[in-house]
């Protein structure tokens, strides 16, 4: 069996074999600037970025045209809000978004807000949905762009982008979705799902680290974004910067092998977190985190109440690399503020374990996770007077505790 | 068929040790650098590691030296920040900057009311000393001022006296960036002692690898990021890191810097070459700029403008060999390079030859002879 065993697929992905082989020569001998339009070396590389601009754009039924290039998800976000909001400022300067979106989005939110925009954060129900008639009441006339999450990164829990665009067409407004966690994993179509502007990056799903792509809909409607980079005038000018051609031709490849062999690692992965799933859930008070049903294939987050969650992870982490929550803050030691969010009070937000499994989980991994955590829990419980409170039938809720 | 590369100031070629270097990021060392597993210490120590490679070569602190994903990014954030959080009001610069300053200086202009000055050059392509430093001393000690000069230019090859400026700059507390991508790498850098607050630097320059690039910020000044949402590089720049490309940005930094001497002795040695068989040959050449501290790897030539020379990029091509009429950033823009706009009037044809350490005489003897052929 392979040791460790990486169950964090939800930061950040190994990069495929084949995507690394693909990547090389456009490294060493066709390492032309795309940009450079006089001679082949430059146009070997711009042909290379546009065989990947169709395969980026195959994946989630885009125009080519329609995906600009970026640094990764987070550079998109911010693109896209920030863009939004400057080339939409006649308009209007409501935003919307959840409490439980990504860092990328909630922070540059606050970024708007700081410039003068306004930002509802809608809460989601106790299984991270949305409450989609909320969402509708908080529009205004003022709203300009609905930003939601097409999946979140710790739970999973998957948007019905579909209603949610419904909502945002009747009203004019603009949709736009920070779909890291979904492209690549489950079916994703601008065009079914109406979504009109969507970041995405390669690391999540078995490309490089440091590309990634905003979609900004070409048709039906228009929709246009100022750059927040300027230079160039790379990427028709809405990202300035020399093209990391083997990024981006890593890029494309990563997302062709997801578009066709989706099925297959969605059926792999189902199939291997229900059992570590099943098996896990029968310790004793395992709470599962998010929505059954609703969520994405490989993801699985399972509260272990009156287990410390630092602790935990210490117990497991020389054999299995695994987080309680986002990579992005898991280094503060607060627990996770989407768990927070769903209404877990600190002791299950803190107890949390997020799996994240990939295309190349094997099955004696997960039986090996199976057993550690099962064994570091009960373990940790042992050893901690809450446990033993609560097995002595004390509500610990009850209990008022003296100040240190 | 030949191929020749003579395009090295858009982008080089990696070299296969910075490859070395950055296959295990890409292939087995691929933990998040945030996560707190063994697989997330491993990216965060390469990171921090290569921080402070950079900074040593570079000569500043590692808390100093941020990584970014291009010399665009970090001339945004630096221009960004400066007018957003600095307050600064007035920007000075110069007409033949790359357009990552210049047009984020319009755009800043635009949205702010802040007022961007230029200042003169002289025939030659040098800027006029006289006149930087007149704005300077006229604008910086009534206003909060940032000026943003490259260190030498990507088009022309000139390089800018940075200590003069940086001099003024410190004297009439105004902030002072530069743009360093065409020297990093190549010229010996100390940011400490050169008397800038801020620099951008890119490793596709330097034969590192493309979508990596970092920026110097003094540690006395204190910016806000132009990306938001995730912490990284100590909340300057958010966003997860592109492991394999830093750890590749310090390889070829360490490369570079450890054989700058010989490189830059083989292409002066090419660039004189080369120029003197051109001269010999073609008797229209001219030099694109007669200033004499220039980079040894950048020759600047202008040819009249005639329907030959006006294929000649195109006509070199087909026989394999790449070079370029400006910057690579524009070089699809019908305008034509607004470096050479500036200096000259529009009836030439403007040649960047640009060699590396795996250019030969041999080559410089193809490019000659192809060009006198194409020309007759």
């Amino acid at each position: 069996m392979e040791l460790p065993i990486y169950l964090d697929n939800n930061a950040t992905t190994p990069c495929d074999p084949r995507v690394v082989e693909t990547m090389v020569p456009f490294f060493t001998s066709n390492f032309g600037n795309a940009a450079s339009r006089n001679h082949s070396f430059g146009w070997t590389a711009e042909e290379a970025v546009d065989y990947a601009r169709e395969q980026v754009a195959a994946l989630i039924g885009a125009n080519p045209k329609e995906i600009i290039f970026t640094s990764g998800a987070t550079e998109g976000d911010n693109l896209a809000l920030k863009g939004v909001a400057e080339m939409y400022a006649a308009k209007g300067n409501h935003f919307i978004t959840t409490t439980v979106e990504h860092k990328a989005v909630l922070d540059t939110c606050k970024v708007l807000e700081k410039e003068g925009c306004d930002v509802t954060y809608l809460e989601v129900e106790r299984d991270g949905m949305l409450d989609l008639a909320k969402l509708e009441a908080a529009i205004t006339p003022k709203t300009v762009c609905i930003a939601v999450m097409y999946a979140n990164n710790e739970i999973g829990t998957v948007n019905p982008m579909k209603e949610i665009s419904a909502i945002a067409k009747k009203h004019g407004v603009l949709l736009m979705s920070d779909a890291v966690q979904a492209v690549g994993k489950i079916p994703v179509d601008v065009n079914e799902d109406g979504i009109d502007l969507m970041a995405f990056t390669a690391h999540k799903m078995y490309g490089p680290k440091g590309v990634g792509a905003l979609y900004v809909r070409r048709k039906n409607p228009r929709v246009k974004v100022t750059a927040q980079m300027d230079g160039g005038g790379h990427e028709r000018g809405m990202r300035s910067g020399t093209l990391n051609v083997p990024g981006i031709v890593g890029f494309g490849k990563a997302c062709e092998l997801c578009r066709l062999e989706m099925e297959q690692d969605a059926a792999h992965t189902s199939k291997l977190r229900d059992k570590l799933e099943t098996e896990l859930m029968k310790i004793e008070e395992a709470y599962l985190n998010g929505h059954k049903e609703n969520r994405l294939p490989h993801v699985s987050n399972i509260s272990f109440k009156h287990v410390e969650g630092e602790g935990l992870l210490m117990g497991i982490n020389k054999d299995i690399a695994l987080s309680s929550g986002s990579a992005c803050t898991s280094a503060s030691l607060e627990p996770s503020y989407v768990l927070k969010a769903l209404g877990l009070g600190d002791d299950l937000a803190h107890s949390s374990l997020r799996f994240g499994l990939s295309r190349f989980t094997k099955e004696d991994q997960i039986d090996h996770a199976v057993e550690l955590v099962r064994k570091t829990v009960l373990k940790l419980r042992d050893m901690s007077p809450l446990w033993e409170m609560y097995k002595e039938g004390i509500d610990l809720d009850t209990i008022e505790w003296a100040e240190h | 068929m030949t191929s020749i590369y003579f395009d090295n100031a858009a982008t080089t070629s990696l070299d296969s040790r910075v490859l070395d270097a950055m296959l295990p990021y890409l292939k087995e060392n691929y933990g998040n650098p945030s996560a707190i597993h063994g697989a997330g210490r491993t990216s965060r120590l390469a990171i921090e590691e290569s921080r402070k490679t950079v900074a040593s070569l570079l000569s500043c602190k590692p808390a100093e030296m941020f990584f970014t994903s291009c010399g665009t990014e970090s001339t945004n954030t630096i221009l960004n920040a400066a007018i957003r959080n600095l307050g600064c009001k007035h920007i000075i610069t110069s007409p033949i900057e790359h357009h990552a300053t210049l047009l984020t200086s319009q755009k800043l202009a635009e949205e702010f009311g802040i007022e961007v000055h230029y200042c003169k050059h002289q025939e030659n392509g040098e800027l006029d000393y006289d006149d930087l430093l007149a704005l300077i001393e006229k604008v910086g000690p009534t206003n909060k001022t940032i000026v943003s000069i490259m260190h030498a230019n990507n088009e022309l090859g000139i390089i800018n006296d940075i200590d003069r400026i940086g001099q003024a700059c410190k004297k009439h507390e105004v902030l002072f960036h530069s743009d360093m991508v065409q020297t990093v790498g190549h010229m010996p850098i100390n940011l400490h002692e050169m008397a800038v607050d801020f620099a951008s630097a890119s490793a596709h320059k330097f034969h590192g690898p493309k979508g990596k690039g970092a920026m110097y910020i003094n540690g006395s000044v204190k910016l806000e990021p132009l990306i938001f949402g995730g912490g990284q590089e100590r909340n300057m720049r958010a966003g997860t890191e592109n492991v394999a490309g830093i750890v590749g940005f310090a390889k070829a930094l360490e490369l570079s810097v450890g054989d700058m001497l010989e490189e830059n002795n083989h292409c002066k040695e090419l660039k004189d070459y080369c120029w003197a068989a051109l001269k010999e040959n073609l008797k229209e050449v001219e030099l694109g700029t007669s200033c004499n501290k220039t980079l040894s790897r950048v020759l600047s030539i202008i040819l009249p403008h005639t329907p030959k020379t006006e294929m000649l990029q195109m006509s070199l091509d087909m026989k394999g060999i790449a070079l370029s009429g400006g910057s690579a950033c524009s070089s699809g823009a019908m305008g034509g390079s607004h470096v050479m706009k500036h200096l000259h009037d529009t009836a030439c044809v403007p040649l960047r030859i640009s060699f590396c350490k795996s250019n030969t005489k041999e080559e410089v003897d193809t490019l000659v002879k192809s060009i006198k052929e194409l020309l007759s």
